[in-house]
Formats: structure tokens, C-alpha cells, sequence
């Protein structure tokens, strides 16, 4: 397969469209954990038990078509081989938590991949909703609808007091996760990144760093997320989120501008080198690799490098993750082989950019 | 920023918990927080074990004089079979049964996980919550009609007087 098929068929075609503000937002997302009442949630059941709830879910929902998402496809978790799954995990379709212990467990899909509706991950359903660039009302007002069609056919375990009953206590309540992928290089390069986050946790949410193998937060890429799910209306957690997600564009692109006025040609300079070493590397690690995109795209995002897309960086820091690497190599590989297929997969990627001018 | 368990690896993992009322910020790293079993909203990887065991260490004494229910009520529920001491392992609930058997030993550990909140305000299934909207439509117009009474607009309020009417009536004729 030639190398353009691979990607264009990887990447999920919700991540090939640009959204608002997408030169410091990669993307929203929402999710709402559903279950159903009368039935015992996923974590206690019995194989009899889970089989029930995913046909039930499935009778009124597989291959249905919900407005303009389109129509809706059914996987099951058995049916994948080990690199598939790693695959839709990679690809933030479904949880780890979904391929790990699966029981009759399954996703129902839009073809644009960005609704995915889990059945018997921790809960009965989770609903996710993936938009590109900063659209959490978007996210919220598709998840929500989608929510209501589910809720016509299967009646959802609730009561007054508690809201939506979750299996975890810390999703009850609304039982929704809403979070934004930001890329923030410019914060971590003048550290202003350790004073903000502990202001932003004063708030109730959560940042994290992701796309880290072990433990570091690689990419200068964060994951912002409300902590609380009781108490606070769907509206109110997203606006709040919102207002954070705000700051945190504006300090990101004025810290941009002032290293711009004051270190341009530094900033060129380390831009220029990751650059050299995407496009020259032989074995690159997933760290080097995923600081190397980072900079690259604060590039191309600040105009010092042209003609290279910058959907690069969401696009590869996806497709060098061990379970793509593997797909593409169709075979399985030893940690160093993945460094020399994920230095081959870069460089060809930059190459491809090249061409296309 | 380090892990401020280990000093060792950089801190990926930043939230706060409330603990005695009070807001303690964390910054660890994954693999501290794996270890510890802490409880780290909003992912499935970490256990709310040491929060629920500290919970029920300091299992506050609910059956005063004025509640005359025995303890052994909560320490298992019917519909699941799943008992609180597992509950508190697992820091899952078994089914939404689970939620009324084990009411009394919850609102502490909600409030902790939530800020302070113990009550639901978001929104109702639209079908099958349809009551409970409709009855809370009516008291939002109540407390309207209150204050309209208040600020003597007795025209305006004569007119939300009769739209509850209306709804009332509505609500016990679908009921
Ligand atoms: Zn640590
Ligand atoms: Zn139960």
C-alpha cells in the first residue's frame, strides 16, 4: 500500500476537516456514560448478562442512521486481531479499558469516525463525540441528541437525586467527560505551564499531558477536562471548561508572539533542526519523534517553515504509536525496529509534503 | 514541574481533591499514581480504592436514635449481590440498585469526588424523566408566581396562576 493510502486511510476523516482555532486546539471531545436500568452494570455481569445488554443496544441501533452522522456500524472487540484494537485505541475511538477485558463488547461507529458509542465498557454505553479544533458546544449539542435517540428505545438507569447512575462514583451525575486537546509549546518553552496549571486545578479540572509511553507529557500536547460530574449542569461544566480552554489560547499565542520578538532566530534555529532530524532520522524514538512534530508544527504555525500541512503533527503523533507502526508494517515489532520503521514512516511523511509543492 | 511523590519524573497528572473540606492540589506522575491507587477523575487505569477505605474507616455514625435502621442494611445490596466491602475495593457500584442500598454511606464520599455537590442539575431523559420535567417546570413557575405576588404584579401573575392550572391539570391527567 502506498504510503498516502496508509495515512488517508488512518486517520479518521472528522481529523482531515479544520476547526476553529486549530493552531493551538487539535480537538474536542465530549462523552456521556449510560446505563440501563433493571441491569447489572458491566464490571459485576456475568457473560449471559452483558450478551443481553449488547443485543438489546444492537437491536435498535446497528446500522441505524442518526441525522447526518450517518449510518452506524457495529465492531466487536473479539473480532479484532491485537493490532487492531491497539489500532482504535490509538485512534481514541474506544478506551484501552474497552480492549483489555472485553465482554461482549463492542463500538458502534459513524463512518466519519467521530461518534463512537461504546457498549460494555465500564458502563452500558459511552457515548463520545470527536470535533477538530475548539467546538465543545458542538460536541455537546451532537452527543446530547444522540443521547435523546438512545434514550427513545432503552430506558436509562436514573433517579432525581443522583442523575445518571454510572458504575464509577466519579462519573454520576451528568455522567459526562468533556475535554480539549491543546498543543502548548510556547507555554512549556518559557515555563509559564507550572503557574497556570495549579490555577487551572483551583478550577476543578484536570490537565494532563498525553501521548506519553511511560510518564512525561510528550508533545507539549495537554488534555483539559472537568473533574466534577454532579452538581453543575451539562451547559455550566462546558462553559466553565470554555473559559479555561479560552485563557489558555490567548497566553499560549501571546507567549508565542513575545518568543517570536525576542528569540526568533533561536526559535528558527530549534524549529529548523527538528525539521532536519524528522526529515534525515534513520532510528527515532516516540520522544524524540513527538518533541521534534511539536516544534515542527509551532513552525509552520508561526510561519517559519512553509509548505509542510499542519495537520503533520496530529497526524503522526497518531501514526508512529506502536499498534500503527505495526499495521503499517503488517507484522509485529520489536521496540527497536519500531524506531527504525517509525524514522522510515516520518521521514517518507515529510518527503510526501516535498512533492506535493 | 516533578512528580512531588517520587521527585523523579515530571508531573503529568495535575487535579485536586477535596479532603476535610479543604482543596489539596497533586501533581504526579502516571506511574506514581498507578501506584498509589489514587483516584484520578475521569480515567479507568487508577483505583478509588484508598479513598473509599478511608471512608469507611471513619464510618460516620448514621444510625442515631432518630434512625432506627440496623447498619447490617447497607452491607450488601439485593439486587446485585455486590457488598460495600467490595464496593470499596472495586470503587465501582454493581448496578444502579447499589445506589439506594448503600444511600447513607455515599453523600461524604460524593461530596468529596464532586466539590461539595450531592444533588443532580443537569439534565433529565426526556422520556422517561418527562414527569419529573414537567413537575419541575411547575415549581419554577410557582416560585415565579411568588414573586410576581411580591412585587404586586397581580395581572401578570394571575396569568402564571393559570398556566400552572393548566399544567397541573395536564400532568394528572397523563399520570
Ligand atoms: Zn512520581
Ligand atoms: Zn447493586
Amino acid at each position: 500500500m502506498s504510503l498516502e493510502k496508509f495515512i488517508s486511510d488512518a486517520i479518521s476523516p472528522w481529523m482531515k476537516r479544520e476547526g476553529p482555532d486549530s493552531d493551538i486546539v487539535l480537538s474536542s471531545r465530549i462523552r456521556l456514560a449510560r446505563n440501563l436500568e433493571n441491569h447489572v452494570f458491566p464490571i459485576i455481569s456475568n457473560e449471559q448478562q452483558a450478551d443481553k445488554v449488547n443485543r438489546q443496544i444492537r437491536k435498535h441501533y446497528e446500522n441505524q442512521t442518526y441525522g447526518n452522522v450517518g449510518v452506524l456500524s457495529y465492531i466487536d472487540i473479539d473480532d479484532l486481531k491485537p493490532i487492531e484494537k491497539r489500532v482504535l485505541v490509538e485512534k481514541h475511538l474506544v478506551s484501552p479499558n474497552l480492549t483489555e477485558d472485553p465482554k461482549y463488547s463492542g463500538v458502534l461507529m459513524s463512518d466519519e469516525e467521530h461518534v463512537s458509542i461504546m457498549i460494555n465498557e465500564e458502563d452500558h454505553l459511552r457515548i463520545q463525540c470527536l470535533f477538530p479544533g475548539f467546538q465543545l458546544i458542538e460536541a455537546l449539542t451532537l452527543a446530547s441528541g444522540i443521547d435523546d435517540w438512545f434514550e427513545e428505545k432503552l430506558n436509562y438507569a436514573f433517579d432525581e437525586q443522583h442523575g445518571y447512575l454510572t458504575s464509577c462514583p466519579t462519573n454520576v451525575g451528568t455522567g459526562m467527560r468533556a475535554s480539549v486537546m491543546m498543543h502548548l509549546p510556547a507555554l512549556v518553552l518559557t515555563q509559564k505551564i507550572h503557574r497556570i496549571v495549579p490555577a487551572i486545578n483551583q478550577l476543578g479540572l484536570v490537565v494532563r499531558g498525553i501521548y506519553g509511553e511511560g510518564s512525561e507529557a510528550q508533545g507539549n500536547v495537554f488534555q483539559v477536562s472537568n473533574q466534577m460530574t454532579l452538581g453543575k449542569s451539562e451547559q455550566d461544566i462546558i462553559e466553565d471548561l470554555r473559559g479555561v480552554v479560552i485563557q489558555l489560547i490567548e497566553e499560549e499565542r501571546s507567549a508565542r508572539k513575545n518568543l517570536l520578538e525576542s528569540s526568533r532566530i533561536q526559535l528558527e534555529d530549534r524549529v529548523y533542526r527538528s525539521l532536519g532530524i524528522l526529515s534525515n532520522s534513520r532510528i527515532i524514538q516516540s520522544k524524540e519523534a513527538t518533541k521534534c512534530l511539536s516544534d515542527v508544527r509551532l513552525g509552520i504555525d508561526l510561519k517559519l517553515i512553509e509548505g509542510i500541512s499542519n495537520t503533520i503533527l496530529n497526524e503522526l503523533m497518531i501514526l508512529t504509536q506502536p499498534g500503527f507502526l505495526q499495521q503499517y508494517a503488517g507484522e509485529a515489532l520489536s521496540p527497536d525496529e519500531r524506531d527504525i520503521r517509525r524514522a522510515t514512516l516520518i521521514r517518507e511523511r515529510v518527503k510526501l509534503e516535498k512533492n506535493n509543492e | 514541574m516533578y512528580c512531588q511523590e517520587c521527585q523523579q519524573r515530571p508531573a503529568t497528572l495535575h487535579f485536586t481533591k477535596i479532603i476535610n473540606g479543604k482543596k489539596n492540589e497533586f501533581h504526579i506522575c502516571e506511574q506514581c499514581a498507578k501506584e498509589k491507587g489514587d483516584l484520578i477523575p475521569g480515567s479507568n487505569s487508577f483505583s478509588i480504592h484508598n479513598l473509599l477505605s478511608g471512608l469507611l474507616n471513619f464510618d460516620q455514625p448514621l444510625s442515631d436514635s432518630n434512625n432506627p435502621q440496623p447498619d447490617k442494611q447497607v452491607t450488601q445490596c439485593d439486587q446485585c449481590g455486590l457488598s460495600y466491602t467490595k464496593f470499596a475495593k472495586i470503587g465501582r457500584f454493581g448496578c444502579p440498585d447499589c445506589y439506594k442500598t448503600f444511600e447513607s454511606k455515599l453523600t461524604p464520599m460524593f461530596k468529596r469526588i464532586h466539590g461539595g455537590n450531592t444533588s443532580h442539575t443537569g439534565k433529565i431523559p426526556k422520556r422517561i424523566g418527562s414527569e419529573l420535567i414537567e413537575r419541575k417546570k411547575i415549581d419554577q413557575f410557582k416560585q415565579k408566581l411568588q414573586q410576581l405576588i411580591i412585587q404586586e404584579e397581580f395581572e401578570e401573575a394571575a396569568k402564571v396562576r393559570d398556566q400552572i392550572r393548566m399544567m397541573e391539570k395536564r400532568f394528572e391527567g397523563g399520570s
